[in-house]
């Protein structure tokens, strides 16, 4: 076997490198790879040459492109091959692929030959044949005692709809899918021959709580096809935006896991706190997801002394006060009496399905883009969890992961406001190279966020693929629900929070 | 015990006044903008290209902007400040869709309810929230009306878990094709008289999204009463507007 092309995180490259390789060496390649230890952070399929967009015309002539990354080793790899009209499933061995493979069989109209549940993904609108998300068949478990539960599109609470079917006995769960796409509006078919006028706003809203970290990483693929150098002050402040998007998130979903097992005490301080952080956003930028900060060149607004003062005051504040809430929770035996044992994901479960962020951090599963594959402010970070972070995979262990990273957080904004360069906060950005692409990771505050950008002759995106952090995390939701109390999964469902319309795009 | 007693005492009060003088929004907020017809453009119109939604038209050569379609992403004060400018205004909702094309009149504030519909609904009003595309952020900041710092329940609004148990609905994002069937059902089980809420511009307009074959927009069978512009509105954006719809402010 060829040794296979690396990948530099954030470096352009040429169209070479995704050199098709036969379909039965790709196959061997990758099945090779992942048994390695490698973990697939992308795998998509985009239109050769000359062919029209995917979905539309079907499915001759598409590019399969999967992307590698050796976390330990901060190794990217990516490997590629062309498909006629089929490809072959390697999700019997390798279950981290499963979605991988459904969504390409969706968007490109490749046959894919032997996975084991090949459902749609999105329900993304085809001509003639219109398919209503949550319809096709369920995964079923037969018995006389068996039930089944189905809840959603709409649920009880002001979220975003999805739909969940249980299949139980009495109140314990056997079996959970999740069946998604409610969301689906068609973003990434947007992109292609951008950018244009409203491919940023695209970005910012692909999960609107995580603005900052898909702009990010959108605006440094668009830097790394244009070779633009961002000034170190933009940087830092990308890293404080980045960080204080985690700091409300977080804080918010542990007084949504409080109000779960009905605490009310921290869910009432939480709710408020994370507003307070929402607040600091709009304090810098003007809005409180933090639209419009992050633009290509580095960012749009710059602090001076009295916004720095005034951020740091606040900042201070809003953090003694989650001190204080989180504290109530630890110290609280009932709600650790609930936490504890509960959504039970191993550290094999989360690895063979790769999941990402806090919650694979959780299961002992260390990995982090911040320290992994770091940019900008981030080249010198130290690790971002602690030794003796939990591993147990339950929800306490996911909580208490979150507060962990609401303390390390907060001493990261510290740090960048200490050390904060002078100089410009933007450099205009070149037009991109042609025929190029480029890998660009951030994690974002549910795990790690991929876009692989690939240009074509004019410098304009000819595909652009994005993977939400929720896209491998939802099947670790319906893992940990696995033997668990149907009464639990709003509690699972909260330790993950995981977003439908990151998912759906 | 005494724990949560010390904590509730060094967290303090926090739920803000409302309606209240008091309330400073960020400088950098971009609330109402305001619209100056007579900034002479000497009749050319170019400023209505640059707004990435289509917000902006210029017909007779004078500007017209949608604040239905507006995400106040800022564009247009940037390049044509003396046509454009935004205010940190947050009271921006409105009852009828042709009262959110601002031409630089007055601003026309969402009028209260009808008598009959008042004395059903003024003094206590349910919600069910459907959640129909978009991005998640209109959600978070309805949410965020039921934290202790706005403490909506005060006014006697609420968010229900079922529409059978709602007066109305308030719907966000854009209404994808996958969500239009499971929007209409949830419209039909809300019991009459009821009332619609449209928040944000994805709701109001299709807002980013407008266009897209895989959103629908709000059908016309589901008459909106409220429109609530913003992408997303601010939190107080939301309050003021249900309060203006209630009668609670004037
Ligand atoms: S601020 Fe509103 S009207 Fe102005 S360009 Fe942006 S979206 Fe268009």
């Amino acid at each position: 076997m060829t040794e296979l092309p690396r990948l530099s995180h954030l470096q352009a490259a040429g169209l070479d490198a995704l050199a098709p390789l036969p379909p039965d060496d790709f196959y061997k390649a990758a099945a090779g790879r992942l048994k390695a230890g490698g973990r697939a952070v992308s795998y998509f399929g985009f239109p050769e040459e000359g062919r029209s967009a995917p979905l539309e015309n079907g499915s001759a002539g598409t590019r399969l492109v999967m992307i590698l990354a050796f976390d330990a080793e901060r190794r990217l790899e990516v490997l590629s091959m062309s498909a006629g009209d089929s490809f072959r499933a390697l999700t019997p061995d390798f279950p981290q692929l499963h979605l991988f493979e459904r969504e390409i069989a969706e968007q490109t109209g490749l046959r894919c030959d032997g996975h084991p549940w090949l459902k749609p993904v999105r329900y993304p609108l085809k001509a003639g044949s219109p398919i209503p998300p949550g319809t096709a068949d369920f995964f079923r478990v037969h018995g006389a005692e068996v039930h089944e539960v189905a809840v959603g599109p709409v649920h009880a609470g002001v979220i975003e709809p999805g739909h969940f079917r249980f299949q139980c006995h009495g109140e314990q769960v056997f079996h959970l899918e999740i069946a998604l796409g409610y969301q689906h509006r068609g973003i990434e078919r947007r992109l292609i021959g951008g950018p244009g006028q409203l491919t940023s706003h695209y970005l910012e809203t692909l999960a609107g709580d995580t603005t900052i970290g898909h702009a990010s990483a959108y605006c440094r693929a668009v830097e790394s096809l244009s070779g633009t150098p961002v000034p170190a002050r933009g940087e830092f402040l990308r890293a404080l935006m980045l960080e204080l998007e985690r700091l409300a998130n977080h804080t918010g979903d542990l007084g949504a896991l409080a109000g779960d097992v009905a605490y009310l005490p921290t869910a009432s301080f939480c709710g408020r706190l994370r507003g307070d952080f929402l607040n600091m956003s709009a304090l810098i930028c003007g809005n409180r997801f933090g639209r419009g900060m992050i633009i290509p060149g580095g960012t749009a607004f710059d602090l001076d002394h009295a916004l720095i003062k005034e951020l740091r005051l606040r900042l201070d504040a809003a953090f003694g006060d989650v001190e204080n809430a989180a504290d109530l929770l630890w110290g609280s035996s009932s709600v650790m009496e609930r936490f504890e044992g509960t959504g039970i994901v191993s550290r094999e479960t989360a690895l063979a399905l790769g999941l990402t962020g806090p919650a694979a951090r959780a299961s002992g599963v260390r990995r982090d883009v911040r320290r992994d594959f770091p940019a900008g402010a981030y080249l010198n970070l130290k690790a971002p969890l602690p030794e003796d972070a939990p591993e147990s995979g339950d929800v306490r262990a996911r909580a208490y992961t979150r507060w962990l990273e609401i303390k390390h957080s907060y001493e990261l904004i510290n740090g960048l406001l200490d050390s904060l360069p002078s100089g410009p906060v933007f450099a205009e950005p070149g037009a991109m190279k042609p025929e190029s692409f480029t890998v660009s990771l951030e994690e974002g505050w549910r795990g790690e966020i991929c876009h692989t950008a690939i240009t074509d002759k004019a410098g304009k995106f000819r595909s652009y693929k994005i993977k939400d952090p929720s896209f491998n995390n939802w099947q670790g939701l319906a893992m940990a629900l696995r033997g668990a109390q149907i009464s639990d999964f709003p509690l699972c469902n909260k330790s993950f929070n995981l977003s439908y319309c990151g998912h759906d795009l | 015990m005494f724990k949560e007693i010390i904590s509730r005492l060094k967290q303090g009060y926090r739920t803000m006044e409302f309606p209240s003088s008091e309330i400073k929004l960020p400088h950098r907020f971009q609330g109402l903008p305001e619209v100056n017809p007579g900034a002479g453009m000497g009749g050319c119109a170019e400023y209505a290209d640059v707004c990435p939604t289509g917000a902006i038209a210029a017909p007779e050569g004078k500007p017209v902007l949608d604040l239905g379609r507006c995400i106040f992403c800022g564009k247009c004060a940037k390049l044509y400040p003396r046509v454009f400018n935004f205010s940190r205004e947050y009271k921006m909702a409105a009852r009828k869709r042709e009262d959110l094309f601002l031409r630089g009149e007055a601003f026309k504030r969402a009028a209260t309810l009808d008598e009959a519909m008042k004395r059903l609904f003024g003094r206590s009003l349910k919600l069910r929230q459907v959640s129909a595309g978009g991005c998640g952020a209109c959600e978070a900041d309805c949410n965020v009306l039921q934290t202790l710092s706005f403490d909506l329940g005060r006014f006697g609004i609420q968010f229900t878990a079922s529409p059978r148990h709602a007066d109305g609905i308030l719907i966000t994002g854009p209404v994808t094709q996958n969500m239009k069937l499971a929007l209409e059902k949830t419209y039909a089980a809300v019991p009459g008289p009821k009332i619609v809420i449209a928040a944000g511009a994805c709701a109001i307009s299709g807002g980013i999204y407008a266009g897209h074959p895989e959103t629908a927009g709000i059908p016309a069978e589901i008459p909106v009463d409220l429109y609530i512009p913003g992408c997303p509105p601010h939190p107080l954006t939301i309050l003021d507007g249900l309060l203006r719809l209630l009668g609670r402010i004037e």
